[in-house]
């Protein structure tokens, strides 16, 4: 589905399935230098489970016109902007890494729109490395081969995927590599510089729902500790030898923990 | 500046995909000899059909041993994921057809394996596909060929069996600049020797049979997807509605917005693995498992030992050519330097100056070579193309192919090189006096 937003064309994985008014809507917010296609599964599942489903690829990215939104706060207020281009008057948000740094931050800003935030590899502060932030910043290629390193946890990075025969580094490495010059650099460093997270947390009223990689190095376990303690009703679900990727490295465990929750 | 630590290409060919098997602890990656697998309840079930859940749901579709080969493969490839086949050719079958129905059209190098040639000029165009062969040294003819259906570039590594070395950056560029993929045959290099990825190709096929199995017990083939190729992109819009359009043979999905890297593997599996069913048997996604774990020191042996052996065979008087790319006078020398540094392979020609009789006469005398049909064998191996392999091809495209009377391909093995010195050194004399 294509819409557009502050007058630019956003896509819109939806499933398959139109937008019915009349159910529950989920959007799903991907990480930084990423596309709608990380949340593949869990976003059909919904799809297809009685809820409308909004994968979105971010301004800047994917098949999303626009330069990058460059702040956790303006992709918030870009998520209430959506929800109104859509006609939806209020949904659920599954955010991924930066993704779930704005679905903690659209909670707090919009609390009217936003009914339930899951928030998948969160940290408070998302700190960024200084070899990570340079690469990007000049585009280097390197910058992807760091995160398809640290964003898998050391057994997948050998292999087993779950989806039956696909190289997870591979997929990890190509997606980025289509990436807009500069985007993940305008990712990481809205990610960087995101200072209202532990405010924002203490100001959201809805339920939150927490996925921790036991074995995520991008946004480490410890991080997260301050957020879920700054969050008035949250659910923690920690995913035993799981890193940053975890939609792809654990599938149906980050499925089930959403089910559970939405 | 920090650099990516990840796995090297040796480690990568006996771990990537595997993992002590959870249920037993067994180390080698069991044989998932089932047919199907059981759903732990009838929701599970509808999403592993639906693809909500990733699993297995029936072995003609995906199995778990043969999950670990194609995700070995591709690792090694430099890949998004790969799809086991029951042949290289249903490999080769399988990605012609997901890109393309009646109405498109190929344009392949002419220098081919003899059952890719007859897919592409006898079969298929009773399916309304049409091929154009071209000279695969000729960037013009490539260019001149490519017609408004046309929907794919082919060829092979080295081909076979003269060894023409295709210009995959040439072709790839060529081919980018018209929006279509280029896919290759890496049959006859292996990862270990080339990985086409790094040079632009989009698509890569093996017959697992050859170097990657090693062993020549089985038959199966193994196609890797890049997941580079934009099928969507500006150049290549309209070009591709198997991967682009709604799919009504699975709920109306859009392959390339379902997956952005990995659109045409989707298609394939979801399409063409289900209908065509030309799948890999689990046992034989294992044998080739083992052949890969050694593919790194076997291919370097390979061609230490076919060195060995074109330089004999160059030296003797009965023997007018000699086709092996890393000699300076193949057409290709400057390319195989390039592309294939670490060596050309364990297969190549020779022609020799010699009558029918003789060239028989050589063959049969031969006591290590094995004669028969096929290459990448651990055991050294001799075939005449012209009256086995490429026996269907008419007389002037066998001479476009290189492929004379008098042309001898050998696949050269594992054995020490002079015992297989002395066996071509005895064959040839027993020749010399037919």
């Amino acid at each position: 589905m294509r819409v557009g937003v502050d007058g630019r064309e956003v896509y819109c994985y939806t499933g398959t399935r139109a937008v019915d008014p009349a159910r529950p809507t989920i959007v799903f917010v991907h990480g930084a230098g990423n596309d709608h296609s990380v949340f593949a599964l869990q976003s059909r599942y919904f799809a297809h489970h009685r809820r409308n489903v909004l994968a979105v690829d971010l301004p800047g990215h994917g098949r999303s016109a626009g330069p990058p939104l460059g702040s956790v706060e303006a992709i918030a207020d870009w998520v209430a902007g959506l929800l109104d281009a859509a006609g939806i008057g209020e949904a659920a948000l599954v955010g991924h890494s930066l993704g779930a740094l704005a679905a903690l931050e659209a909670a707090a800003r919009h609390p009217s729109r936003i009914t339930r935030i899951a928030l998948l590899g969160p940290a408070i502060p998302m700190a960024v490395a200084d070899a990570l932030l340079e690469a990007a910043r000049v585009d280097d290629h390197v910058a992807f081969e760091l995160i398809a390193g640290w964003s898998h946890s050391p057994a997948r990075q050998i292999g087993g995927n779950p989806v039956p025969g696909m190289w997870m580094m591979g997929q990890t490495l190509r997606l980025m590599e289509r990436s807009r010059p500069g985007a993940l650099y305008s990712d990481l460093r809205a990610c960087q510089a995101y200072a209202n997270g532990l405010a924002a947390a203490r100001d959201v009223r809805c339920p939150a729902l927490l996925v921790v990689g036991a074995r995520d190095l991008m946004a480490p376990p410890k991080a997260a500790q301050g957020l879920a303690a700054a969050l008035a009703e949250k659910r923690v679900t920690t995913l035993p030898e799981c890193g940053h990727a975890m939609m792809a490295e654990q599938p149906d465990a980050v499925l089930d923990a959403l089910a559970a929750f939405l | 500046m920090t650099r990516p630590k990840t796995h090297r290409f040796d480690t990568l060919s006996l771990h990537a995909g595997a993992r002590p098997d959870p249920a037993t602890g067994a180390r080698a990656t069991p044989i998932h000899q089932s047919a199907s697998f059981v759903f732990p309840d009838a929701d599970h079930a509808a999403a592993l059909f639906n693809m909500e859940r990733a699993g297995h749901v029936y072995s003609r579709i995906s199995n778990p041993t043969c999950a670990v080969l194609e995700e070995r493969v591709a690792a090694l490839e430099g890949g998004v994921g790969a799809i086991a086949t029951a042949s290289g050719q249903a490999a080769l079958h399988l990605a012609i057809a997901t890109l393309m129905g009646a109405g498109g059209h190929v344009v392949a190098s002419r220098a081919l394996y003899g059952g890719s040639h007859n897919l592409l000029e006898y079969t298929l165009p009773r399916f309304g596909i049409a091929t154009t062969f071209v000279d695969p040294r000729d960037a013009d003819a490539w260019r001149a060929a490519i017609r408004p259906e046309t929907r794919l570039l082919f060829g092979e590594t080295l081909g076979n069996p003269g060894l023409d070395v295709l210009d995959v950056p040439r072709v790839a560029e060529l081919a980018h600049e018209h929006g279509l993929p280029l896919l290759v045959d890496s049959t006859f290099t292996t990862p270990w020797l080339m990985r086409p990825f790094e040079h632009g190709a989009d698509l890569v096929f093996h017959s697992a049979t050859k170097f990657l199995s090693g062993h020549g017990v089985v038959i199966g083939g193994v196609l890797v997807d890049a997941g580079t190729f934009d099928w969507d992109g500006v150049r290549s819009r309209g070009k591709f509605p198997t991967l682009t359009e709604p799919y009504s043979g699975f709920h109306d999905m859009v392959f390339a917005e379902e997956s952005t890297t990995a659109a045409f593997l989707l298609r394939a599996r979801r399409e063409g693995l289900r209908d065509f069913g030309a799948c890999m048997a689990p046992m034989t996604a294992w044998q080739i498992l083992q052949g890969i774990e050694t593919l790194p020191v076997r291919m370097q042996r390979h061609v230490e030992n076919t060195r060995r052996i074109v330089a004999f065979l160059a030296g003797q008087p009965m023997v007018a050519a000699v086709r092996y790319p890393e000699r300076p006078d193949h057409p290709d020398h400057a390319l195989a330097q390039r592309l294939l540094p670490r060596g050309c392979g364990a297969v190549f020609s020779v022609d020799l100056a010699a009558t029918r009789e003789q060239g028989r006469r050589f063959i049969e005398s031969l006591r290590l070579f094995s004669h028969l049909a096929n290459v990448g064998d651990a055991k050294s191996l001799v075939i005449h193309p012209a009256s086995t392999t490429h026996f269907r091809v008419p007389a002037q495209d066998l001479a476009r192919a290189g492929i004379a009377e008098g042309t001898i391909r050998l696949s050269i093995g594992l054995e020490d090189p002079e015992d297989l010195i002395e066996d071509l050194s005895r064959a040839l004399h027993a020749a010399g006096k037919a």
